[in-house]
């Protein structure tokens, strides 16, 4: 065991962390997930017209997301080659065997049959368009029925909007899930709390709009297109609302806190003071969660130039980003800094190259972005002028 | 060496006839279980006395030898505790390796010093089991909460559900261990290697289904605690002699 | 209907995917699995199979019964033989190949018995520096016999 720094007294065992940055990424992916999918069913079901140029990106983003995942997850486990185990033989009280069915549920059931059902007629059109080896692709993806006459496509749209409307509430079970699988160790002071799940909910929404906000406005301009601004106005705004209502979850928690003063807090809340100080008080609250709110409030309050609003919505996004990041870390790596003797603190050591290192976080961050350029380049989501010879779909 | 005549030790205890059973398995370390053991007559927990600990480490030692504790991590290990005049919410707590080799002399001085044993608890409610995703880690019907090496996938979870640090994962294997209770001994009318070790009886193994077991009696005749008694975890090793201070 | 025949191309899917679960789970849950709990049964006979490195002073004692006599009568009655010899289970399996290296009385005693004020006042402690100087506890002191009362062996014998 490789000497690590302590201060305090810690239990023996505690003072080498177990999960790593790996699983600060995890809730951070997933989180986004729900959030993309939040601001497409915002259109689907909400009739939020305006931001209708983002549902098949949102869509996509969130396949990219929910695909990489697991990753992290196989990558720090001691034994990836049991993993099968958790769907052969669930432990039903167990939050993280539960959830394994949560997440194929909302893969298979809710974002691949909504993504399928949107582009049905797309995919169809392509397997007749297309030549050599992608014709192959988009003639398995049309499991064999090429019937996209309008009846066909009233009843996708139906079900597509059923199923939406179910993926609402599998979105939050899916990162509420998140939450609970801290929130109910009651081991962990810092992680047990019913409040878990909502504000995990919350911090995802808020990174997913974020998200697709931000990459909206880079595939735009990449596509060297003309912003829709009002799309991007109605997505900043909800982006803000999102914000205020995470933002009051976690004053809520830290007010309660430092109130009831608990056996824990005073060994929690020198660990902020200390251990904590950069990563929580600085970039995730100042940063990532006070400076957003403030110059997105500005922009509904001043309502400036299209040009200043593109630049602040990017920033905001961007701080965002970073912020819900840092308040995944602080959750995760937080939790484990402390001894659950409250005596004592350890430290973290990351390793760059390592299976659980920061390079592996970085590639893992990456990686969804590069998914997420071969499907817009299997699946436009854009369509005016994106597919030669192919009309405006359905309810453009 | 103290041998009778030509008798050998083969037939000496041949004589002793249950025990030869016992022997027999306890030697040969045979794959076969103890086959007078029946699960559901013993309900397994510990005793653990403060007033009776002296912090020499042996149980420490003497656990890693017997379940091939790997360096730097521990399946039980002894704390000293300082607490200076009444300040019971602030003691001052090392444990260097563990106890593994004692513990510095303490000179004399104006607070209370003791030394607690710390050890897995075989909770009945046991956190680390409910959190455990694929039933790797389980509690047996005589109480024993154990883990399956060949079953554990290493995710931890169980490893922060203990709220009393006692878990670890193997740093080869990667798999989570902890004190097993010397399962392999106990099924087989053996004591736990920690309390075999104990030179002043501070620790020692209770059977709670047995009304005849002198520490089950213990327990019934004396003021005894668990640790995180709020957290409500149905901890079976208790404490006599437990200062407000030992967290 | 005709129109949702996509629809049920894709139940036909699911279905595969869930029969094709179903298939898996057959082939490599443990055949013991559920047998006692949610966990492999097998997995207590595992446990219970592995091997003894303390032989116990039951066993100790069904040889070395004269030391035991002598053990009995001292204060040392309530220390089993292993706290100061290690595990002894191999020597006790094969006593005449493997025999225990004698204990480094210099070293031992004093883990025990070196006065700490974290150690109950109840227990025998001195400061051996103060107590014995130089001198190895064995000198005055039988180790299985510890009390004054009986005369200590010539050469530190226990």
């Amino acid at each position: 065991m490789h000497p690590v720094p302590i201060e305090g007294f810690m239990y023996p065992n505690e003072v080498e962390l177990q999960w790593s940055v790996l699983i600060v990424l995890y809730p951070f992916l997933t989180g986004l997930v729900a959030g993309a999918f939040i601001l497409a069913s915002l259109e689907r079901v909400f009739r939020v017209a305006a931001v209708k140029p983002t549902y098949r990106l949102a869509l996509l983003t969130a396949l990219s997301f929910l695909l990489v995942a697991p990753l992290p997850l196989q990558l720090h486990l001691g034994h990836p080659e049991r993993s099968l185990e958790m769907y052969l033989t669930p432990h039903r009280s167990s939050a993280m065997a539960m959830f394994g069915f949560v997440y194929l549920w909302y893969l298979m059931v809710v974002l691949l049959l909504e993504i399928w059902l949107d582009y049905r007629r797309d995919i169809v059109m392509l397997s007749q368009s297309e030549v050599g080896w992608k014709r192959w692709i988009y003639r398995a993806l049309t499991l064999g029925s090429t019937n996209i006459s309008e009846r066909a496509l009233r009843i996708d749209d139906r079900v597509g909007w059923m199923v939406t409307v179910i993926g609402i509430p599998s979105a939050f079970l899916l990162h509420g899930y998140v939450g609970f699988i801290f929130g109910s160790v009651k081991a962990n002071p810092w992680w047990s709390s019913p409040l878990m799940p909502i504000v995990f909910l919350f911090s995802a929404m808020v990174s997913g709009i974020a998200a697709v906000m931000l990459l909206y406005m880079v595939i735009t301009w990449f596509r060297k297109q003309e912003i829709d601004m009002r799309c991007l106005d109605t997505v900043a705004r909800y982006l803000f609302f999102a914000f205020i209502i995470d933002f009051s979850l976690e004053m809520l928690d830290l007010i309660q806190r430092i109130y009831e003063a608990d056996e824990s807090f005073r060994s929690l809340d020198f660990m902020v003071h200390t251990r904590l100080w950069m990563s929580q008080v600085v970039i995730q609250i100042m940063l990532g969660t006070v400076t957003p709110i403030a110059i997105l409030l500005l922009m509904q309050v001043l309502k400036p130039s299209e040009t200043v609003r593109k630049a602040v919505y990017a920033l905001a996004g961007m701080l965002t980003l970073i912020g819900i990041f840092a308040m995944r870390w602080n959750v995760v790596i937080g939790g484990q800094l402390f001894s659950k003797s409250f005596l004592g603190y350890t430290t973290y050591k990351m390793g760059f190259a390592t299976r659980e290192g920061s390079l592996t976080a970085i590639l893992l961050t990456l990686l969804p972005f590069g998914i997420l350029w071969v499907l817009v380049k299997l699946l436009p989501p854009f369509d005016k002028g994106s597919i030669p010879g192919i009309p405006a779909t359905q309810g453009d | 060496m103290n041998l009778t005549g030509n008798l050998t030790r083969r037939h000496f205890i041949s004589l002793t006839g249950a025990a030869a059973v016992a022997w027999e398995h306890v030697l040969s370390g045979a794959p076969e279980g103890s086959p007078n053991y029946k699960l559901t007559e013993h309900w397994w927990g510990m005793l653990i006395d403060i007033t009776k600990c002296i912090g020499c480490g042996n149980c420490v030692r003497a656990c890693a030898q017997e379940n091939d504790v790997p360096e730097g991590y521990f399946r039980t290990w002894v704390e000293h505790y300082h607490v200076d005049d009444w300040h019971i919410e602030n003691p001052k707590v090392e444990s260097p390796d563990g106890g593994k080799h004692g513990f510095p002399v303490v000179a004399e001085n104006a607070g209370k010093d003791f030394f607690v044993p710390k050890m897995c608890n075989h909770c009945a409610d046991s956190p680390c089991t409910q959190v455990c995703p694929v039933g790797a880690t389980f509690v047996t019907p005589d109480g024993v909460v154990l883990i399956d090496e060949k079953y554990c996938l290493g995710c931890r979870y169980c490893v922060q559900a203990c709220p009393y640090g006692c878990r670890f994962i193997h740093p080869t294997r990667h798999t989570a261990q902890k004190c097993t209770l010397c399962y392999h001994r106990i099924t087989k009318g053996l004591t736990t290697a920690c309390c075999e070790a104990c030179p002043t009886g501070a620790r020692q193994l209770a059977d709670l289904k047995n009304p005849q077991d002198p520490i089950h009696q213990f327990l019934k005749t004396h003021s005894v605690q668990v640790l995180k008694p709020h957290l409500a975890t149905g901890a079976k090793a208790f404490y006599n002699g437990l200062d407000g201070s030992v967290r | 209907m005709k129109d949702a025949g996509h629809l049920f191309r894709l139940a036909g899917v699911f279905l595969v995917a869930v029969l094709a679960f179903l298939g898996l789970r057959a082939l490599f849950v443990p055949r013991s699995f559920g047998e006692y709990g949610h966990y492999r049964g097998d997995a207590i006979t595992d446990i219970a199979a592995l091997p003894i490195v303390y032989a116990g002073h039951q066993t100790c004692e069904t040889c070395h019964t004269e030391i035991l006599e002598e053990k009995s009568k001292g204060k040392h009655a309530g220390v089993a033989c292993e706290a100061c010899h290690g595990p002894q289970a191999k020597h006790a399996d094969d006593p005449g190949s493997i025999q225990p290296p004698k204990p480094d009385a210099a070293v031992l005693c004093a883990q025990c018995h070196e006065a700490s004020a974290a150690k109950p006042s109840w227990f025998p402690q001195v400061a051996t520096a103060d107590h014995s100087g130089s001198l190895i506890c064995t000198t005055c002191h039988r180790a299985h016999s510890p009390s004054l009362g009986s005369p200590a062996k010539p050469g530190g014998q226990p």
